[in-house]
C-alpha cells in the first residue's frame, strides 16, 4: 500500500471494505423461498483428501423443505455431515435424511456443528477461490451456488480482516 | 506485624497446595473423562514406537529433555483437525523463538491413509516445528491406549471413512509426565498461558 496519512489508511480502508462487502453479498443465491448465504470453505492444506463447506438457508414460504444432497464438479463426492462433540471426543456423521429448512425458518451449516462435507478435491484451492456446488432440495429441486474459499466466517467478506 | 506475615505464608500454602491439588488430582481426572474408552486411573503418556513424517522411527524416549504438546487426528478430518492445528500455529507464533523448546507432534489415529508422505504435505500448511507421526496399525493404537485416547472407524459408504476420536491437546514435562489437557476451542490467551507453564514451570 502506498504511504498514506493515517486517517487516509482508514479511509482508503472503508472504502475497501465497503466495495467488497457489496461484491461478497452478491453470492447470496435466490430461488423461490429460498435464500442461501454465508458460502464458504476454510481453505484446506495441500494433499488434504476433504474440505468442509458452510451455508446458511433461509426458508421464507408456508412450506418446510429439506436439503437432500450435494455435488461439487470439483470433488468426487459430497455428502451433508453433523459434527458433535461429547466428553472431548469428536463425532461426525452423515445426516441420512438430509437437512430440514423449516417454513419461515433457516438452517445453518457453520463450524462444529453441520457442514458439506466435500471428498476428493480434483484441483487445488487456495483462499480467494471459488467452490460451485450443486444443492438439492426436495421441493426446490437443484440450485446452482458458489463457496467462497476463506479462512473464517468472520471474514465472509474478503478484505475485512484488515480491521 | 508478625501475625499478617504468618497469614500470607498460610494463604501462600494454601494457594499453592490448592494449585498442586487442581494439577495433580483434578487435571487428570477432566482428561481421563475426555477419553471414555481409558480404563479409569490409566495415566496419561507411555511407550510407544512410531514413524515421522521422514520415515525416521520415533519412540516416547526421543521426546524426552524437552516438553511436549500431541495431539491426535488424521488429515482426512475436515473440521477440528485443520482448526487444531491452525491454533497451535497461532499458539508457537505468540511464543516465538521460546517455542523452539516444545515438541510438538500431530499424532494420526488413521495410519491406513496417513502415510508419513500424506502427513508431510498436510503439515506443510502449518507451523514447521509441528510434525507428523504415524506406524503400522498396531503401533498407533498402543501410542493411542498410552495417552487415553478414543477413536473409532465410521463408515461413509462407498469405500470411504471418517474417523471420531478426541480432540484433547496433551502438554507433557520434559520427563514424560502429563502436565494438563488444551481442550478443543480454548480461548488462545488461555492456551499460551498454558504453554508458557508448561515451558517455565
Amino acid at each position: 500500500m502506498p504511504k498514506l496519512p493515517f486517517a487516509g489508511r482508514l479511509a482508503a480502508c472503508i472504502l475497501a471494505a465497503t466495495a467488497l462487502c457489496g461484491a461478497a453479498g452478491a453470492r447470496d443465491v435466490v430461488s423461490g423461498p429460498l435464500r442461501i448465504t454465508r458460502l464458504w470453505s476454510p481453505p484446506a492444506p495441500p494433499s488434504a483428501p476433504t474440505a468442509a463447506g458452510y451455508l446458511t438457508i433461509a426458508n421464507s414460504g408456508p412450506a418446510p423443505d429439506r436439503l437432500i444432497g450435494a455435488s461439487s464438479p470439483d470433488f468426487d463426492a459430497v455428502q451433508i455431515h453433523q459434527m458433535s462433540m461429547a466428553g472431548g471426543v469428536m463425532s461426525m456423521r452423515p445426516v441420512p435424511r438430509g437437512l430440514l429448512v423449516p417454513a419461515g425458518g433457516s438452517a445453518v451449516l457453520a463450524p462444529d456443528g453441520f457442514h458439506l462435507m466435500l471428498m476428493g478435491p480434483r484441483r487445488a484451492f487456495k483462499a480467494g477461490d471459488h467452490i460451485p456446488v450443486v444443492l438439492t432440495f426436495e421441493h426446490a429441486g437443484s440450485i446452482k451456488a458458489e463457496l467462497d474459499v476463506q479462512a473464517s466466517a468472520a471474514t465472509a467478506m474478503p478484505g475485512m480482516a484488515m480491521h | 506485624m508478625r501475625r499478617p506475615v504468618v497469614l500470607l505464608v498460610a494463604a501462600a500454602l494454601a494457594a499453592g497446595l490448592g494449585f498442586a491439588a487442581w494439577r495433580g488430582l483434578i487435571l487428570p481426572i477432566l482428561a481421563t473423562k475426555s477419553a471414555p474408552a481409558a480404563p479409569a486411573g490409566h495415566e496419561i503418556g507411555g511407550p510407544f514406537a512410531l514413524i515421522d513424517q521422514d520415515g525416521r522411527a520415533v519412540t516416547d524416549k526421543d521426546l524426552l529433555g524437552k516438553p511436549s504438546v500431541l495431539f491426535f487426528g488424521y488429515t482426512y478430518c475436515p473440521d477440528v483437525c485443520p482448526t487444531t492445528l491452525g491454533d497451535l500455529t497461532q499458539w508457537l507464533k505468540a511464543l516465538g523463538p521460546d517455542a523452539d523448546r516444545l515438541n510438538v507432534r500431530f499424532i494420526t489415529i488413521d495410519p491406513q491413509r496417513d502415510t508419513p508422505k500424506q502427513l508431510k504435505a498436510y503439515l506443510s500448511a502449518f507451523d514447521p516445528r509441528i510434525r507428523g507421526l504415524t506406524g503400522s496399525p498396531q503401533a498407533v493404537a498402543q501410542a493411542a491406549h498410552a495417552y487415553n485416547v478414543y477413536y473409532s472407524k465410521v463408515d461413509l459408504g462407498s469405500g470411504t471413512y471418517s474417523m471420531d476420536h478426541s480432540t484433547t491437546v496433551y502438554l507433557m514435562d520434559a520427563k514424560g509426565h502429563f502436565v494438563e489437557p488444551i481442550g478443543y476451542g480454548e480461548e488462545p490467551a488461555m492456551a499460551i498461558d498454558s504453554l508458557k507453564r508448561l515451558l517455565h514451570p
